[in-house]
């Protein structure tokens, strides 16, 4: 199974392709058009800001190559703010469009809670996830942002709660997201990602 | 559903091996970084902390090579962080594996550095180390290890480094680090309630119930700890357990 890691410049990019590694996927790293083209899986890490990773996808000339992809049913998967990127807008960079996969607008998580959201959370289920699939519904994820999708949405497929709820997993057709990291999650984190590549194989 | 409270050891390293001593002082070897990282990675850690406390500047080669030897252990993060003076010497560190970046002294000498790291890395990669220490009738800012004063109120750092952008604050008493007599509650309360960021307390655990007064008492949203774990002296399964039942919200491994 070859892997498509997105490298845009974050700096979870080793940690995803290690945890990949781990698991048996071969990955590949790229900030070049034509490897998301030709891509079989592709996965979106992401930390930091969104509009840098928004505006690294636009100087390498790699948001239309990925929008094609992906409605073209490419197997994808984008962590933490790789999910936020989906959405139409984020209030992190309003003056950036999202990539519009899915409809609505990222928010900052509300203010009556120490932000960043930083730690181990558990989700709620919404309804059936193959990401999710054989990880106990108790098991806790490493998070670390401020801002997150609507928790409405037939996309959404699992929640989370810090402040608000919000979209934790989201699935639809060959698209999955999630924002958390399962890079980091230990071995919860480990099957999510295994489970993904048994999806996109 | 909430946020578990975290549970974080520290290896205090010379660049290639952890080192312990007593406020700061009398340093003795206390193992192999590598292997503890992976013992604490499957024991349940929350997270891990690696500091170079020579950060001397021919050893940071070194320290890089510790970084990526102990990154290669995780599926937890990884906080790393002593003689980070700069956005290029972050972005080694980062490089090499570690999620967030701890800072202290380079930043009271020049906080600038704070702003840098988060626009560079995101708040959430932005650890604000502070050594406090009580003074009369506040609690003041020590730099180099907690050896050297300074004029400034820990409270009011803390708060400047958040709005500076830092997304974290790890937060040592300089007071009761290595006495193993307990958190110092007052100043970890004083601080957690003073910064809309999660706070760190590390300085003085020994015993589960520091960890639970910590948490309960003194606001915590995380506790670090060092030597106690290395000696085997805490299991952190046991620790965590000892939390739960007392109502404290944990990561149990399922």
């Amino acid at each position: 199974m070859i892997v498509t890691l997105i490298d845009y410049g974050a700096g979870n990019v080793t940690s995803v392709a290690r945890a990949l590694r781990r698991l048996g996927a071969e990955v590949r790293t790229t900030n070049q058009p034509e490897e998301i083209t030709t891509a079989g899986c592709l996965i979106l890490p992401g930390v930091g800001h969104c509009a840098a990773l928004l505006g690294s996808l636009d100087a390498h000339g790699l948001r239309h190559p990925l929008v094609t992809a992906l409605s073209r049913g490419t197997p994808f998967l984008g962590i933490c703010l790789g999910l936020q990127a989906l959405y139409q807008s984020s209030a992190e960079a309003p003056e950036m469009s999202g990539l519009g996969i899915l409809g609505g607008h990222v928010d900052h998580l509300p203010q009556n809670v120490k932000l960043p959201h930083m730690g181990w959370n558990q989700l709620r289920a919404v309804r059936s996830s193959h990401l999710l699939e054989g990880i106990p519904p108790a098991a806790y994820f490493y998070f670390a942002h401020s801002y997150a999708a609507p928790a409405g949405g037939p996309a959404t497929a699992a929640l989370c709660e810090h402040g608000c709820e919000f979209t934790a997993v989201l699935e639809t057709e060959r698209i999955f997201g999630v924002q958390f990291h399962p890079e980091k999650s230990g071995a919860p984190g480990a099957k999510l990602l295994e489970n993904f590549l048994r999806i996109a194989a | 559903m909430s946020l578990a409270h975290r549970i974080i050891p520290c290896l205090d390293t010379d660049g290639s091996r952890v080192v312990k001593g007593v406020h700061f002082e009398g340093l003795r070897d206390a193992g192999d970084p590598v292997e503890l990282a992976a013992r604490y990675n499957s024991e349940g850690a929350d997270e891990l902390v690696v500091l170079d406390i020579a950060a001397a500047r021919d050893n940071r080669p070194t320290f890089l090579e510790t970084i990526r030897r102990v990154a290669a252990q995780l599926s937890i993060p990884l906080a790393a962080g002593g003689g980070i003076r700069s956005l290029e010497d972050a972005r080694a560190v980062v490089r090499a594996g570690a999620d967030k970046i701890t800072v202290n002294t380079a930043a009271v000498e020049r906080p600038e550095l704070i702003g840098d790291l988060s626009r560079e890395f995101g708040a959430q990669a932005v650890v604000l180390a502070i050594d406090a220490k009580r003074e009369n009738n506040f609690w003041q800012v020590r730099v180099r290890g907690g050896r050297a004063a300074t004029t400034w109120d820990a409270q009011d750092w803390a708060r400047r480094g958040v709005e500076l952008g830092a997304g974290e604050i790890l937060l040592t008493s300089v007071d009761r680090d290595g006495t193993q007599s307990g958190f110092d509650l007052p100043l970890t309360a004083a601080i957690s309630r003073a910064v809309s960021v999660p706070v760190i307390a590390s300085g003085g655990a020994k015993l589960p119930q520091h960890f639970l007064e910590v948490f309960t008492e003194g606001a915590a949203d995380a506790a670090l700890a060092a030597s106690i774990f290395h000696d085997q002296v805490q299991s952190i399964r046991a620790l965590k357990s000892f939390l739960q039942s007392n109502g404290v919200e944990v990561r149990l491994p399922c």
